[in-house]
Protein backbone atom coordinates (compact mmCIF):
# COMPACT_ATOMS: atom_id res chain seq x y z
CA UNK A 1 0.00 0.00 0.00
CA UNK A 2 1.62 3.78 -1.44
CA UNK A 3 2.15 6.10 1.72
CA UNK A 4 -0.54 8.98 0.88
CA UNK A 5 -0.40 12.21 3.04
CA UNK A 6 -3.89 12.59 4.35
CA UNK A 7 -5.75 16.01 2.83
CA UNK A 8 -8.59 18.01 4.18
CA UNK A 9 -11.92 15.97 3.94
CA UNK A 10 -10.09 12.92 2.75
CA UNK A 11 -10.36 13.79 -0.91
CA UNK A 12 -8.85 10.89 -3.21
CA UNK A 13 -7.43 12.53 -6.48
CA UNK A 14 -6.96 8.75 -7.78
CA UNK A 15 -9.59 7.01 -9.62
CA UNK A 16 -9.33 3.41 -10.18
CA UNK A 17 -6.55 3.14 -7.42
CA UNK A 18 -8.18 -0.20 -5.84
CA UNK A 19 -6.30 -1.74 -8.79
CA UNK A 20 -3.64 -1.56 -6.27
CA UNK A 21 -4.75 -3.73 -3.90
CA UNK A 22 -4.69 -7.73 -5.56
CA UNK A 23 -8.13 -9.85 -4.40
CA UNK A 24 -6.58 -12.67 -5.93
CA UNK A 25 -5.26 -13.79 -2.51
CA UNK A 26 -8.85 -14.35 -1.21
CA UNK A 27 -9.05 -17.37 -3.81
CA UNK A 28 -9.76 -20.61 -2.69
CA UNK A 29 -11.48 -22.55 -6.14
CA UNK A 30 -9.62 -20.74 -9.51
CA UNK A 31 -11.43 -20.70 -13.12
CA UNK A 32 -10.02 -22.19 -16.05
CA UNK A 33 -11.85 -21.98 -18.92
CA UNK A 34 -12.07 -24.02 -21.81
CA UNK A 35 -11.69 -22.01 -25.28
CA UNK A 36 -12.76 -24.66 -27.27
CA UNK A 37 -16.43 -25.13 -25.70
CA UNK A 38 -16.96 -20.84 -25.12
CA UNK A 39 -19.08 -19.40 -27.56
CA UNK A 40 -18.29 -16.11 -26.11
CA UNK A 41 -21.72 -15.42 -25.06
CA UNK A 42 -20.35 -13.06 -22.43
CA UNK A 43 -22.87 -13.69 -19.75
CA UNK A 44 -19.88 -14.25 -17.37
CA UNK A 45 -18.84 -10.98 -18.10
CA UNK A 46 -21.41 -9.57 -17.10
CA UNK A 47 -21.98 -11.13 -13.99
CA UNK A 48 -18.59 -10.96 -12.77
CA UNK A 49 -18.90 -8.88 -9.64
CA UNK A 50 -15.21 -8.14 -9.54
CA UNK A 51 -14.53 -7.11 -13.12
CA UNK A 52 -11.83 -10.22 -13.28
CA UNK A 53 -12.96 -11.84 -16.60
CA UNK A 54 -11.43 -10.13 -19.96
CA UNK A 55 -12.97 -10.53 -23.46
CA UNK A 56 -9.96 -11.88 -25.95
CA UNK A 57 -10.53 -12.23 -29.39
CA UNK A 58 -12.72 -15.44 -29.01
CA UNK A 59 -12.94 -16.51 -25.95
CA UNK A 60 -12.52 -15.03 -22.77
CA UNK A 61 -9.61 -14.49 -19.96
CA UNK A 62 -10.00 -14.71 -16.47
CA UNK A 63 -7.40 -11.84 -14.64
CA UNK A 64 -6.40 -13.98 -11.57
CA UNK A 65 -4.97 -10.98 -9.88
CA UNK A 66 -8.64 -9.67 -8.59
CA UNK A 67 -10.98 -12.97 -9.24
CA UNK A 68 -12.20 -13.74 -5.95
CA UNK A 69 -13.31 -17.91 -6.98
CA UNK A 70 -16.80 -16.71 -6.25
CA UNK A 71 -18.14 -19.01 -9.22
CA UNK A 72 -20.38 -17.27 -10.04
CA UNK A 73 -19.14 -17.63 -13.51
CA UNK A 74 -18.97 -21.31 -13.47
CA UNK A 75 -22.50 -21.45 -12.66
CA UNK A 76 -24.24 -19.19 -15.30
CA UNK A 77 -21.52 -20.78 -17.90
CA UNK A 78 -24.71 -21.67 -20.32
CA UNK A 79 -22.47 -24.65 -21.98
CA UNK A 80 -20.12 -25.81 -19.43
CA UNK A 81 -17.03 -23.83 -20.35
CA UNK A 82 -15.74 -23.05 -16.84
CA UNK A 83 -14.98 -25.15 -14.11
CA UNK A 84 -13.49 -24.42 -10.50
CA UNK A 85 -10.49 -25.83 -9.38
CA UNK A 86 -9.07 -26.22 -6.07
CA UNK A 87 -6.55 -23.19 -5.86
CA UNK A 88 -2.86 -24.51 -5.26
CA UNK A 89 -0.56 -22.66 -3.54
CA UNK B 1 -14.31 3.33 -28.42
CA UNK B 2 -15.47 -0.15 -29.49
CA UNK B 3 -17.81 -2.02 -27.35
CA UNK B 4 -15.31 -4.07 -25.91
CA UNK B 5 -12.90 -1.73 -25.25
CA UNK B 6 -14.78 0.37 -23.03
CA UNK B 7 -13.17 1.06 -19.45
CA UNK B 8 -14.39 -0.28 -16.49
CA UNK B 9 -16.09 2.76 -14.34
CA UNK B 10 -15.98 0.67 -11.50
CA UNK B 11 -12.17 -0.78 -10.87
CA UNK B 12 -11.22 -3.79 -9.78
CA UNK B 13 -9.81 -4.85 -6.42
CA UNK B 14 -12.75 -3.53 -4.67
CA UNK B 15 -13.48 -5.19 -1.04
CA UNK B 16 -16.81 -6.57 -1.78
CA UNK B 17 -17.19 -10.22 -1.01
CA UNK B 18 -16.66 -13.12 -3.28
CA UNK B 19 -19.89 -13.74 -4.86
CA UNK B 20 -21.45 -10.21 -4.20
CA UNK B 21 -24.60 -8.91 -6.09
CA UNK B 22 -23.87 -5.42 -5.45
CA UNK B 23 -20.48 -5.49 -7.98
CA UNK B 24 -22.80 -6.72 -10.30
CA UNK B 25 -24.78 -4.50 -10.30
CA UNK B 26 -22.68 -1.32 -9.63
CA UNK B 27 -20.25 -2.53 -12.74
CA UNK B 28 -23.82 -2.69 -15.05
CA UNK B 29 -25.12 0.72 -13.83
CA UNK B 30 -22.12 2.28 -14.25
CA UNK B 31 -20.92 1.29 -17.75
CA UNK B 32 -24.42 2.17 -18.80
CA UNK B 33 -23.91 5.82 -17.16
CA UNK B 34 -21.04 6.32 -18.37
CA UNK B 35 -17.64 8.36 -17.53
CA UNK B 36 -19.70 12.05 -17.95
CA UNK B 37 -21.49 11.12 -14.62
CA UNK B 38 -20.97 12.34 -10.93
CA UNK B 39 -21.94 10.02 -7.54
CA UNK B 40 -22.99 10.25 -4.72
CA UNK B 41 -23.23 7.57 -2.15
CA UNK B 42 -24.35 7.08 1.21
CA UNK B 43 -22.43 5.25 3.78
CA UNK B 44 -23.42 1.32 3.86
CA UNK B 45 -21.60 -1.57 1.79
CA UNK B 46 -20.87 0.11 -1.41
CA UNK B 47 -19.22 3.01 0.69
CA UNK B 48 -17.11 0.96 3.02
CA UNK B 49 -16.27 -1.22 0.48
CA UNK B 50 -15.10 0.53 -2.99
CA UNK B 51 -13.52 3.26 -1.22
CA UNK B 52 -10.90 1.97 1.22
CA UNK B 53 -8.64 4.71 1.99
CA UNK B 54 -6.17 6.12 0.60
CA UNK B 55 -7.81 4.15 -2.82
CA UNK B 56 -10.84 3.93 -4.58
CA UNK B 57 -12.60 1.71 -6.61
CA UNK B 58 -14.05 4.47 -8.75
CA UNK B 59 -13.21 5.82 -12.54
CA UNK B 60 -16.02 9.13 -12.03
CA UNK B 61 -16.00 12.11 -9.69
CA UNK B 62 -17.77 10.95 -6.48
CA UNK B 63 -18.67 12.14 -2.38
CA UNK B 64 -19.30 10.22 0.07
CA UNK B 65 -22.42 11.71 2.21
CA UNK B 66 -23.53 10.54 5.40
CA UNK B 67 -25.95 7.98 5.80
CA UNK B 68 -28.68 9.78 5.49
CA UNK B 69 -28.50 12.61 2.69
CA UNK B 70 -26.96 10.76 -0.15
CA UNK B 71 -30.09 12.38 -2.72
CA UNK B 72 -29.69 15.70 -1.18
CA UNK B 73 -25.89 16.05 -1.77
CA UNK B 74 -26.61 15.11 -5.40
CA UNK B 75 -29.85 17.63 -5.44
CA UNK B 76 -26.99 20.32 -4.59
CA UNK B 77 -24.69 19.18 -7.08
CA UNK B 78 -27.36 19.59 -9.63
CA UNK B 79 -28.62 22.67 -8.83
CA UNK B 80 -25.00 24.20 -8.64
CA UNK B 81 -24.63 22.58 -12.44
CA UNK B 82 -27.62 24.43 -12.85
CA UNK B 83 -26.17 27.71 -11.45
CA UNK B 84 -23.15 27.23 -13.73
CA UNK B 85 -25.23 26.80 -16.70
CA UNK B 86 -24.65 23.32 -17.32
CA UNK B 87 -28.01 21.74 -16.66
CA UNK B 88 -28.62 18.39 -18.22
CA UNK B 89 -24.98 17.91 -19.31
CA UNK B 90 -23.62 15.34 -16.93
CA UNK B 91 -25.29 12.13 -15.17
CA UNK B 92 -26.05 12.90 -11.96
CA UNK B 93 -26.51 9.51 -9.67
CA UNK B 94 -27.04 9.17 -6.29
CA UNK B 95 -26.78 5.37 -4.80
CA UNK B 96 -27.66 4.25 -1.28
CA UNK B 97 -28.11 0.46 0.17
CA UNK B 98 -31.48 0.00 1.49
CA UNK B 99 -30.86 0.98 4.61
CA UNK B 100 -30.12 4.48 3.07
CA UNK B 101 -33.17 4.72 1.18
CA UNK B 102 -35.56 2.77 2.58
CA UNK B 103 -35.08 3.69 6.55
CA UNK B 104 -32.42 6.47 7.38
CA UNK B 105 -32.34 8.03 3.80
CA UNK B 106 -36.00 8.52 2.95
CA UNK B 107 -36.52 11.94 4.25
CA UNK B 108 -33.79 13.50 2.08
CA UNK B 109 -34.86 10.95 -0.74
CA UNK B 110 -38.95 12.39 -0.50
CA UNK B 111 -37.44 15.85 -0.60
CA UNK B 112 -35.24 15.47 -3.83
CA UNK B 113 -38.58 14.10 -5.49
CA UNK B 114 -40.96 16.80 -4.28
CA UNK B 115 -38.04 19.49 -5.18
CA UNK B 116 -37.90 18.12 -8.80
CA UNK B 117 -34.22 17.62 -8.99
CA UNK B 118 -32.63 15.64 -12.33
CA UNK B 119 -31.11 13.28 -10.10
CA UNK B 120 -31.31 9.20 -10.46
CA UNK B 121 -31.65 7.68 -7.00
CA UNK B 122 -29.94 3.53 -6.92
CA UNK B 123 -31.13 1.95 -3.95
CA UNK B 124 -29.24 -1.27 -4.21
CA UNK B 125 -31.48 -3.49 -2.15
CA UNK B 126 -29.59 -6.82 -0.07
CA UNK B 127 -33.02 -6.65 2.56
CA UNK B 128 -30.60 -5.52 5.21
CA UNK B 129 -27.90 -3.58 7.35
CA UNK B 130 -25.45 -6.00 5.59
CA UNK B 131 -22.23 -3.72 6.04
CA UNK B 132 -22.68 -3.58 10.19
CA UNK B 133 -24.09 -7.17 10.68
CA UNK B 134 -26.86 -8.06 8.99
CA UNK B 135 -29.69 -5.64 10.95
CA UNK B 136 -33.14 -6.16 10.15
CA UNK B 137 -34.14 -3.20 7.91
CA UNK B 138 -37.77 -2.22 6.65
CA UNK B 139 -36.90 -3.75 3.23
CA UNK B 140 -36.11 -7.12 5.57
CA UNK B 141 -38.96 -10.10 4.08
CA UNK B 142 -40.94 -11.80 6.10
CA UNK B 143 -39.80 -14.66 8.35
CA UNK B 144 -35.83 -13.66 7.48
CA UNK B 145 -33.63 -14.34 9.86
CA UNK B 146 -31.47 -11.57 10.48
CA UNK B 147 -28.94 -10.58 13.94
CA UNK B 148 -31.90 -8.26 15.33
CA UNK B 149 -34.53 -10.28 14.46
CA UNK B 150 -33.09 -13.57 15.28
CA UNK B 151 -35.16 -17.29 14.75
CA UNK B 152 -36.07 -18.53 17.64
CA UNK B 153 -38.20 -20.51 20.04
CA UNK B 154 -41.20 -17.83 20.12
CA UNK B 155 -39.86 -16.32 16.93
CA UNK B 156 -39.84 -16.72 13.07
CA UNK B 157 -37.41 -14.07 12.26
CA UNK B 158 -38.70 -10.28 10.63
CA UNK B 159 -42.12 -10.53 11.47
CA UNK B 160 -43.17 -7.59 8.97
CA UNK B 161 -43.29 -7.70 5.35
CA UNK B 162 -41.55 -5.82 3.30
CA UNK B 163 -41.65 -1.93 1.69
CA UNK B 164 -42.81 -0.73 -1.23
CA UNK B 165 -40.24 1.52 -1.70
CA UNK B 166 -40.40 1.79 -5.42
CA UNK B 167 -44.17 2.27 -5.25
CA UNK B 168 -43.94 4.95 -2.78
CA UNK B 169 -41.21 6.88 -4.64
CA UNK B 170 -43.47 6.48 -7.89
CA UNK B 171 -46.64 8.05 -5.54
CA UNK B 172 -44.17 11.70 -5.43
CA UNK B 173 -45.43 11.44 -9.16
CA UNK B 174 -41.70 11.47 -10.36
CA UNK B 175 -40.70 10.87 -14.37
CA UNK B 176 -39.79 7.36 -13.74
CA UNK B 177 -39.19 4.72 -11.04
CA UNK B 178 -38.44 0.39 -11.72
CA UNK B 179 -37.57 -2.24 -10.08
CA UNK B 180 -34.75 -3.98 -11.71
CA UNK B 181 -32.97 -7.43 -10.45
CA UNK B 182 -29.46 -8.17 -11.36
CA UNK B 183 -30.37 -11.47 -12.93
CA UNK B 184 -31.57 -9.83 -15.40
CA UNK B 185 -29.43 -7.46 -17.06
CA UNK B 186 -30.44 -6.13 -20.14
CA UNK B 187 -33.64 -5.14 -18.44
CA UNK B 188 -31.08 -3.76 -15.60
CA UNK B 189 -29.18 -1.80 -18.52
CA UNK B 190 -32.84 -0.90 -19.95
CA UNK B 191 -33.74 0.79 -17.19
CA UNK B 192 -30.65 2.90 -16.23
CA UNK B 193 -31.11 4.39 -19.86
CA UNK B 194 -34.65 5.24 -19.27
CA UNK B 195 -34.07 6.92 -15.94
CA UNK B 196 -31.39 8.51 -16.78
CA UNK B 197 -33.27 10.33 -19.69
CA UNK B 198 -35.88 10.93 -17.60
CA UNK B 199 -36.88 15.13 -17.11
CA UNK B 200 -36.51 15.39 -13.47
CA UNK B 201 -36.05 12.63 -10.54
CA UNK B 202 -35.82 8.89 -11.22
CA UNK B 203 -35.42 6.11 -8.94
CA UNK B 204 -34.47 2.35 -9.51
CA UNK B 205 -35.06 -0.05 -7.39
CA UNK B 206 -32.04 -2.98 -7.73
CA UNK B 207 -32.51 -6.32 -5.96
CA UNK B 208 -29.07 -7.87 -5.41
CA UNK B 209 -28.58 -10.77 -3.22
CA UNK B 210 -25.94 -10.84 -0.64
CA UNK B 211 -23.83 -14.44 -0.07
CA UNK B 212 -22.88 -13.38 3.71
CA UNK B 213 -26.20 -12.22 4.91
CA UNK B 214 -28.50 -14.35 3.38
CA UNK B 215 -26.30 -17.50 4.30
CA UNK B 216 -25.81 -18.70 0.59
CA UNK B 217 -23.08 -20.15 -1.43
CA UNK B 218 -21.14 -17.54 -2.88
CA UNK B 219 -22.15 -18.93 -6.65
CA UNK B 220 -25.69 -18.88 -6.16
CA UNK B 221 -25.61 -15.10 -6.27
CA UNK B 222 -27.16 -15.21 -9.80
CA UNK B 223 -28.98 -17.97 -9.51
CA UNK B 224 -31.12 -16.83 -6.54
CA UNK B 225 -31.18 -12.96 -8.05
CA UNK B 226 -33.35 -15.22 -11.01
CA UNK B 227 -35.72 -17.27 -8.63
CA UNK B 228 -36.82 -14.41 -6.73
CA UNK B 229 -38.34 -13.02 -10.02
CA UNK B 230 -39.00 -16.40 -11.64
CA UNK B 231 -41.41 -17.10 -7.98
CA UNK B 232 -42.92 -13.54 -8.18
CA UNK B 233 -41.28 -12.59 -4.57
CA UNK B 234 -39.71 -9.66 -6.24
CA UNK B 235 -41.66 -8.09 -9.24
CA UNK B 236 -39.51 -6.68 -12.33
CA UNK B 237 -41.75 -3.01 -13.46
CA UNK B 238 -41.51 0.59 -14.29
CA UNK B 239 -43.46 3.18 -14.05
CA UNK B 240 -43.59 6.80 -15.88
CA UNK B 241 -45.15 9.86 -14.16
CA UNK B 242 -46.10 8.61 -11.51
CA UNK B 243 -48.45 6.09 -13.38
CA UNK B 244 -48.31 3.66 -10.36
CA UNK B 245 -52.12 2.06 -10.87
CA UNK B 246 -51.22 1.17 -14.47
CA UNK B 247 -47.70 0.43 -14.45
CA UNK B 248 -45.59 -1.90 -16.61
CA UNK B 249 -44.45 -5.39 -15.89
CA UNK B 250 -41.62 -6.26 -17.80
CA UNK B 251 -41.13 -9.64 -17.31
CA UNK B 252 -43.64 -11.93 -16.78
CA UNK B 253 -42.29 -15.94 -15.86
CA UNK B 254 -44.33 -18.22 -18.03
CA UNK B 255 -44.85 -20.05 -14.84
CA UNK B 256 -44.59 -18.96 -11.52
CA UNK B 257 -41.78 -21.32 -9.67
CA UNK B 258 -43.24 -22.49 -5.98
CA UNK B 259 -41.27 -19.84 -3.66
CA UNK B 260 -40.17 -22.47 -1.58
CA UNK B 261 -37.42 -23.07 -4.43
CA UNK B 262 -36.14 -19.54 -3.46
CA UNK B 263 -36.19 -19.74 0.67
CA UNK B 264 -34.81 -23.42 0.90
CA UNK B 265 -31.32 -22.08 -0.86
CA UNK B 266 -30.85 -19.41 1.92
CA UNK B 267 -30.04 -19.82 5.28
CA UNK B 268 -31.40 -17.33 7.13
CA UNK B 269 -34.89 -18.83 5.73
CA UNK B 270 -33.88 -22.53 6.77
CA UNK B 271 -36.25 -22.57 10.09
CA UNK B 272 -39.45 -21.80 8.33
CA UNK B 273 -41.86 -24.70 8.82
CA UNK B 274 -44.43 -25.41 6.11
CA UNK B 275 -47.14 -23.38 7.42
CA UNK B 276 -45.17 -20.40 7.36
CA UNK B 277 -44.30 -21.46 3.62
CA UNK B 278 -47.43 -21.45 2.49
CA UNK B 279 -48.28 -19.02 4.18
CA UNK B 280 -45.32 -16.68 2.26
CA UNK B 281 -46.76 -18.16 -0.94
CA UNK B 282 -50.45 -16.98 -0.52
CA UNK B 283 -49.19 -13.38 0.31
CA UNK B 284 -46.58 -13.81 -3.11
CA UNK B 285 -50.07 -14.92 -5.22
CA UNK B 286 -51.75 -12.27 -4.01
CA UNK B 287 -48.78 -9.80 -4.93
CA UNK B 288 -48.84 -11.53 -8.02
CA UNK B 289 -52.45 -11.05 -8.72
CA UNK B 290 -52.18 -7.35 -8.04
CA UNK B 291 -49.08 -7.23 -10.75
CA UNK B 292 -51.65 -9.07 -13.49
CA UNK B 293 -50.07 -12.06 -13.73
Amino acid sequence: MSKVKITIAGINKKPGSSKEYKTGGWRTMKPEVDVEKCIRCLQCFDYCPDGAIKKTEDAIEFDLDYCKGCGICERECPVEAIVMKVEEK
Amino acid sequence: MSEDEKKELLASGHRMCAGCGEGTAMRTILNEAGPNSIATVATGCLEVTTTAFPQTAWEIPLIHAAFENAASVAAGIESALKQMDKKGETNILSFAGDGGTFDIGFQALSGMFERKHNVTHICLDNEAYMNTGIQRCSSTPYGASTTTSPKGKYSIGEDRPKKPIARIASAHDIPYAATACIGYINDLKKKVNKALEADGPAFLHVFAPCPTGWRHGSSDTIELAKLAVETGVFVLWEAEDGNICDLNVTYKPKERKPVEEYLKKQRRFAHLTEEHIEKIQKEVDEKCEEYGF
